[in-house]
């Protein structure tokens, strides 16, 4: 008599948490019932993503360098699990490393982006990278694992919070990661995932008035209508890599700030 | 009534208010009785050997090896070999992981470092824990970053690492100044022999464990020990490059060794640096800078604030609230907590720090050490601070790399910048304003490679530090840390 | 004979008596110095005196709208007697009440050594006119108040209208008599260590006996970088003129450790001298709780419970 395993429910990652989707419906993706997000869980984790952008940003870059590196020891741990809900174990270990890669550029950005600019006169004038805040993200539906993280890892390690829609035919590797995110040490509320229907979740954040910047690289005909709505609070738009890396993917999601002050006695 | 009165009746003050002698146990690290030389992943019997002790108590904690110029060469060839065969070749990002294990290891085992380095060297507890080691953890975490990114620092430039690196460092900050020489020179392909202080070989030997549990492939890292000899011998080698931090006249003499060599070179020397107090400085808080700048590390450090320019109309408030201050540091066993102010590495270093006090003595400085009972094994030297200096003073003019400040007095801005440059130094230099565009001023102005703007001795692995003049040349730290360790087309 | 004009803002000239020069505060540096200083370990033997001490320079205090006699009369007993089972413990300096309750307290502490303090003008806010606030505070004084706790206007201070404050400080002085006068500057709302170095000086040239954090009315209060700025202020002073105010940490210290750390800073920065009832008080309620629970460990060698300790 062979032991009945204890199936796991897969539900939403908001603020640090897993709670189910207010509307307390699901969907079945992959075999499993997976919550179904509605426009309320998009609120909520908006809220949380907003909470949580304070003191994300205020951290040092070494220390979110090292809360990066730390989700990679973490995805390490649960390779097997993860190799399940993608295209096998190549693409993990290329997701794991995508992430230490990512790690690495958080106490290297101002020194690339940033720069001290030598204006004509007897001023001290300098420019610095800062997050926008949250960013909305609409991950891409394939590869599943490696698509959210090159589009999550830069969103998060130049300073911002993010609320992400997951692959809607491949959600469980999503939520294979929020679990790993809550052991890594990342402040609840930094990375917020809502599975469910693109086509509903996307639109109502790149409308929410409250999300600084929207990455469509997930969305496909609808992106015209995305940034149509994202106009109404003049968001960043981003049309990222699906698979690739740069520093360049992280400065689509900051601001440069430039400082003035006199030189003199 | 009178039991009431009773109770009111004053308790005995204790005489000073001692703190508890707060020791970090010893227990937490195995110093073995003697170490071989470290050299493609192996361990070497050496042919020499001598023993190192602690400065604290003059105990000896083992026997390490006096590296011979045969020797070294095994070293330089173990080096070339894993350069050759694998290290240069591996992806950068595989390099990387290596880099970020040894600093997630140098985190996990950092209380038992920061005994050993105390233990060692002198420096008290406090600070190995709460400076040297983070630091040292961090300096390997960023440059983990770079080693497959070295493309964005140098765009356009296509960096290839230069080979093999040897590597000699000071025994002031032993762990520290190992992370700052390997950890950009493995970032950016390069193979290493370094050779540690023969004063302070401890960390770096116990540091070779760290690289077995990161398995870093052999001969990436060798360590060889020994004295300014076995240095000779590592400069004169096979190597492609050479970095060196200590004294102005040792890097000289290796300067003129390598040239013609076509070697490349870095250096990281003395210095003489001025801190400048002006008279809207926030006092008290500038105070505790002077007191970081020069007693920090028994003012064992390059870029010590050793001399001190005060605003003449702020004058007597600083030195009261200075000589006030001094009375409450505590010189004592590195190893408590509460400790300040440390051991003084050498017999050798007391010896000058002691001849250089007495010449300013002579030369009719003004001498103020506060009351301080010394332990009677051990090198000690009492915070000491010299008023009425002239510019002219050997105190005022050479490295004394001890617990001594210098005051000298100026009016204005230009004189106080006339007089901190006025010195073949510059290495670091500090200024003490609460106005914004004077700190950039006096930045602009101040011919030194760190300054430091109402602060002292911060330090971080993003941030280039070295010097202008006999300072040396080459930065350690930040994006241009990596780019004495490359060869560009 | 023709008056000289004002000198205008800018010259830092002190007010009467002589004072110490303004100046600033750099706040990287001074969290860092209360940072090491917050990390000293004292003596075993150092620390049963120093626990002691604490309790003798406790005010215990209740300051709120649901006072009544009868906690107030609960509270006395405590304050003369704070450890029943252990009379070695001695009484705490003073009990702290509002107005209302001050002919209770004097009532109870009747022929013991424990004094009566009220707070007064308007406390906490201080936002009502001068002369109500002085009416309240010759109230309290004639029927029986040992010591005055007043707060600052803090809206003026902020609003720059330095000498509104002063005024009101020294007309309050005036109306305290004998009493001794803290000056509570509500260091939580003035923003910057900057402000609370120039409170602080403003108060004690008013002529404040005492200056205090806060009113333990907001959530930030008794910090160490706050009390170190606090006490380099009162050392300045005293290096200036040889005066010695005293000063009294309230709100937010809630056990022994940083009773003992606020001490451990005070011994550092001023010395032996202050550390006596005469010159330092620990505002508080359930310290003192803590205290006596760590005095009986020390004495016993025994982590204690909450339990053993009467909650009055």
């Amino acid at each position: 008599m062979s032991r009945l395993p204890v199936r796991k429910t897969y539900k939403l990652f908001i603020g640090g948490e897993f709670p189910r989707s207010e509307s307390g419906r699901t969907y079945e993706a992959e075999g499993q019932n997976v919550a179904r997000a509605s426009r309320k869980d998009v609120r909520d984790a908006v809220r949380a993503a907003r909470g949580a952008f304070g003191k994300w940003s205020g951290m040092t870059a070494y220390n979110r360098g090292q809360v990066l590196y730390r989700i990679a020891e973490m995805m390490e741990a649960r390779r097997s699990e993860f190799a399940d809900f993608c295209s096998g174990p190549k693409e993990v270990e290329r997701s794991i490393d995508r992430v230490v890669w990512y790690a690495g550029w958080a106490d290297k950005l101002a020194q690339v982006l940033g720069s001290s600019n030598p204006v004509a006169g007897p001023y001290f004038n300098f420019t610095v990278p800062e997050p926008t805040g949250v960013v909305g993200i609409i991950a891409p539906p394939e590869p599943a694992l490696a698509g959210l993280v090159s589009r999550v890892a830069p969103a998060i390690v130049g300073g911002n919070a993010a609320v992400v829609v997951a692959s809607e035919s491949h959600p469980l590797a999503a939520v294979e990661l929020a679990e790993v995110l809550a052991t890594a040490d990342v402040p609840g509320g930094v990375v917020n995932i809502l599975t469910g229907r693109r086509e509903e979740l996307a639109p109502v954040l790149a409308g929410h008035m409250d999300v600084n910047a929207l990455d469509v690289s997930g969305a496909d005909g609808e992106v015209p209508e995305l940034e149509k709505l994202a106009a109404e609070n003049v968001k960043r738009v981003v049309h990222g890599a699906p698979d690739d890396q740069s520093p360049w993917e992280i400065a689509g999601f900051l601001e440069l700030k430039t400082v003035w002050h006199p030189i003199g006695v | 009534m009178t039991e009431l009165e009773r109770k009111q009746d004053r308790a005995p003050i204790p005489s000073g208010w001692d703190y508890a002698s707060a020791p970090e146990s010893r227990e937490i690290v195995k110093v073995r009785e003697r170490y071989g030389l470290f050299v493609g992943g192996e361990w070497l019997e050496p042919k020499e050997t001598y023993t190192t002790i602690d400065p604290a108590s003059e105990e000896p904690l083992a026997e390490v090896g006096q590296a011979t110029e045969k020797e070294v060469k095994l070293a330089v060839s173990a080096a070339r070999e894993a350069f050759e065969n694998g290290w240069s070749a591996l992806p950068g990002s595989e390099r990387a992981k290596y880099l970020f294990r040894i600093a997630r290891i140098l985190q996990e085992r950092s209380r038992e470092f920061a005994v050993l380095e105390s233990l060692n060297g002198g420096k008290p507890i406090r600070e190995s824990r709460d400076v040297d080691l983070p630091l040292s953890a961090a300096h390997f975490f960023y440059y983990a970053g770079w080693a497959d990114k070295l493309e964005y620092a140098f765009p356009n430039r296509k960096p290839k690492p230069l080979g093999v690196a040897g590597q000699i460092i000071p025994w002031n900050f032993p762990l520290l100044m190992l992370a700052w020489k390997i950890a950009p020179a493995l970032a950016a392909g390069n193979t290493v022999v370094l050779k540690p202080d023969e004063t302070t070989p401890l960390s770096a030997l116990l540091f070779c464990d760290v690289l077995r549990q990161a398995e870093l492939p052999p001969g990436v890292v060798n360590i060889v020990t020994g004295d300014g000899r076995a240095g000779a011998a590592l400069v004169k080698d096979e190597v492609d490059k050479v970095a060196f931090t200590g004294s102005t006249e040792v890097g000289k003499a290796i300067q003129r060794e390598l040239a013609g060599t076509g070697k490349k070179l870095t250096l990281e020397l003395g210095g003489k640096a001025a801190n400048v107090i002006f008279d809207d400085a926030a006092l008290d808080q500038a105070v505790e800078g002077i007191i970081n700048g020069i007693y920090f590390n028994q003012g064992h450090v390059c870029c010590a604030g050793s001399r001190l320019l005060v605003q003449e109309s702020v004058y007597e408030d600083v030195i009261s609230k200075l000589k006030r201050r001094l009375q409450t540091l505590r010189v004592g066993d590195p190893l408590d907590k509460n400790t300040d102010v440390g051991a003084i590495n050498s017999r050798q270093q007391l010896d000058k720090i002691q001849e250089l006090v007495a010449s300013g003595e002579e030369e009719g400085a003004e001498i103020y050490q506060p009351p301080c009972r010394l332990p009677e094994k051990g090198y000690w030297f009492v915070p000491t601070v010299f008023t009425n200096v002239a510019q002219s003073y050997r105190i005022a003019q050479e490295e004394i790399f001890g617990p001594v400040l210098s005051v000298l007095t100026f009016r204005t801005p230009d004189e106080a910048i006339e007089k901190a440059n006025n010195t073949p130094y510059g290495l670091s230099a500090g200024v003490w304003t609460e106005k914004g565009s004077r700190i950039l001023s006096m930045a602009q102005r101040l011919r030194a490679g760190v300054i430091w703007a109402n602060t002292y001795n911060r330090f971080d692995p993003t941030s280039p530090f070295g010097g202008y003049k006999e300072s040396g040349f080459g930065r350690e730290g930040g994006l241009h840390g990596l780019e004495p360790y490359l060869k560009f087309e | 004979m023709a008056q000289a004009p004002a000198l205008p803002t800018g010259f830092e000239l002190p007010l009467e008596p002589r004072l110490p020069r303004i100046g600033s505060i750099d706040q990287v540096a001074i969290e860092e110095r209360a940072g090491t200083l917050a990390k000293r370990s004292i003596k075993r033997e150092s620390k049963v005196f120093a626990l002691e001490l604490a309790v003798r320079m406790t005010d215990l205090t209740t300051l709120e709208g649901s006072d009544t006699p009868g906690k107030v009369a609960s509270l006395a007993s405590k304050a003369i007697r704070p450890d029943p089972s252990d009379p070695g413990v001695p009484s705490v300096a003073a009990l702290c009440v509002y107005p209302n309750l001050v002919p209770n307290a004097v009532e109870r502490l009747r022929g013991s050594d424990v004094k009566v303090a009220s707070v007064a003008t308007a406390f906490p806010s201080g936002q009502s006119p001068l002369e109500v606030k002085l009416e309240e505070v010759r109230w309290v004084v004639e029927h029986g108040a040992d010591e005055v706790d007043m707060v600052i206007d803090r809206g003026a201070f902020l609003a720059g209208r330095y000498a509104k404050v002063y005024d009101e400080i020294v007309q309050v002085k005036q109306a305290s008599g004998d009493a001794h006068l803290k000056v509570i500057l509500e260091t939580g709302e003035l923003g910057t260590y900057d402000n609370v170095r120039r409170a602080s000086l403003l108060a004690m040239a008013a002529g404040a006996d005492f200056i205090k954090t806060s009113t333990g009315k907001l959530s930030s209060a008794a910090t160490l970088p706050v009390a170190l700025v606090m006490l380099e202020a009162i050392r300045d002073v005293y290096e200036e003129t040889g005066r010695r105010v005293g000063f009294k940490p309230a709100g937010g210290i809630r056990n022994a450790k940083q009773a003992v750390q606020h001490l451990v800073l005070t011994h550092e920065t001023l010395g032996v001298d202050w550390l006596t009832p005469d010159l330092y008080r620990f505002g508080a309620s359930t310290l003192l709780n803590d205290i006596l629970m760590q005095l009986r460990k020390e004495k016993t060698g025994r982590y204690q419970s909450p339990d053993y300790f009467t909650i009055d």
